[in-house]
């Protein structure tokens, strides 16, 4: 992930850059935010909404059960519970599944300005894909 | 049709799930019992040249007690963590291409959607069936499968030149410049929208079957193959994170000691690359894999819980 290494202009296009880039910070933002956040949740530093010495009781059920038994909420309710020291750490996980989509984004413009729209709209159905998927649209109901 | 199988297989086991016993260990003991296996399975995946996720899913389902389905939301955060951690260095480099990632990320990222969805839909034992089905079938393929350095695509299909999947990098070894273009594009996409559904039920990453789909079936390069398989790989593991997000697979405990004990292994494997003799390496990788393959066929079948 270092910045230092140069690229071969020969190799490589603008979008492959600016999307290097992008994903680049988003990764090191997940995993500093990911370290943080559980440092704060194995010290105590915040409270958690399951016990520590109790995950062994529930962490052998399967998701359903665990859901139960902890009233663990799902989707993104979880955002509601992020002063408790385990579901902080779901930021920096969001975090790095969803750090994809900006660099997504992003090269639309480039390819578009190349007139390379089967590319832009490529583009634009992966970041949609990503997006219906962190939507919790497609898992609600169950 | 195997699932059919399966199924009938893994019933006296789905009925056994709920005897699992409760470990007496302190809580402490497990998360670093996994963050020292994922460091040594993170040191020794590197020179194997085989991704963390694949090793991570069958030895923590096979030999930990958490249940299948959060080992499975961890694999995929292991394999996406891995593939982001790698992806804009390789992307700089040219060792990775957008143009040929991108439409193969598309199907694969919507089938890995489906895979998860089916994945958390399925008895935990159906799954660890299928499961030491697949990795042993890696096994095979890691036995059986030839590289090839630089495939000679003739003639590229015409999906491929309408797409203009194509490139050129700079062989670092030789110094010598490569042009690259692809072949069998179409084929090489309906393997993605297989690998995809299995990324997505199994949480294993898919590295061990995009390599060989790019460079045997699609005549990419074995380099440019190995960095564009990443890439595909962190938008596929991203949707099918996503599912086991929101549907509350993914347990902090599990996922980030797992996520951080991987990344400091495959820095220093990746450091003793040099040092470590790979086919050493690599045949105690397939050892492990078999053991693992085998523990999650029994354990699935109810024979050895």
């Amino acid at each position: 992930m270092s910045d230092s290494e140069s690229p071969s202009p020969l190799t490589q296009q603008p979008e492959a850059l600016r999307y290097a880039l992008l994903l680049n910070w988003g990764t090191r933002i997940g995993f500093t935010v990911l370290v943080c956040s559980f440092t704060a949740y194995l010290f105590g530093l915040l409270p958690p909404h399951v016990p520590l010495d109790q995950l062994p009781a529930v962490w052998h059920h399967p998701v359903a059960v665990h859901l139960q038994l902890t009233g663990t909420p799902t989707g993104w309710d979880w955002l509601t519970l992020t002063h408790k020291g385990d579901f902080v750490n779901m930021i920096g996980i969001a975090l790095l599944a969803g750090c994809s989509i900006p660099p997504l984004l992003a090269v639309i413009p480039l390819f578009i300005k190349r007139r390379d729209f089967a590319y832009a709209f490529i583009c634009a159905l992966i970041a949609g894909v990503l997006v219906l998927a962190a939507s919790g649209i497609l898992t609600s109901g169950h | 049709m195997m699932l059919a199988i399966i199924l009938p297989l893994a019933l006296p086991a789905y009925a056994a799930e709920s005897v699992v016993p409760v470990s007496i260990l302190p809580w402490w003991f497990w998360p670093l019992a996994l963050f020292i296996t994922c460091f040594l399975i993170g040191i020794v995946a590197v020179p194997a040249g085989i991704g963390g996720g694949t090793l991570f899913v069958p030895i923590i389902g096979g030999f930990f007690p958490f249940h299948l389905d959060f080992v499975r939301g961890a694999g995929l955060m292991v394999a996406l963590a891995s593939a982001l951690a790698a992806g804009p260095m390789l992307l700089r480099g040219g060792l990775s291409s957008l143009r040929l990632a991108l439409p193969l990320a598309l199907l694969a990222s919507m089938s890995s959607v489906a895979g998860a969805l089916l994945g958390l839909a399925l008895p935990a034992a159906a799954i660890q069936i299928a499961l030491g089905i697949v990795i042993l079938g890696i096994v095979a393929l890691m036995l059986a499968s030839k590289k090839s350095e630089f495939p000679l695509v003739a003639q590229p299909d015409r999906l491929s030149s309408a797409l203009r999947i194509n490139g050129v990098f700079i062989d670092g070894a030789s110094g010598q410049t490569i042009d690259w273009q692809v072949h069998r594009t179409p084929a090489g996409l309906l393997l993605f929208v297989l690998i995809g559904v299995m990324a997505g039920v199994f949480g294993i990453g898919a590295g061990w079957a995009n390599v060989p789909t790019l460079n045997l079936l699609m005549g990419a390069p074995l380099k440019v193959s190995a960095g564009t398989s990443g890439l595909v790989l962190s938008l596929v593991d991203s949707s099918a994170a996503w599912v086991y997000l929101n549907r509350g697979a993914v347990l902090p405990m599990i996922a980030v000691p797992s996520v951080i004990g991987m990344m400091l292994g495959a820095r220093i494997g990746a450091r003793l690359l040099n040092v470590l003799k790979g086919s050493v390496i690599r045949k105690l990788v397939i050892a492990l894999l078999v053991f693992a393959g085998l523990r999650a066929l029994l354990k699935g079948a109810g024979i050895w819980l």
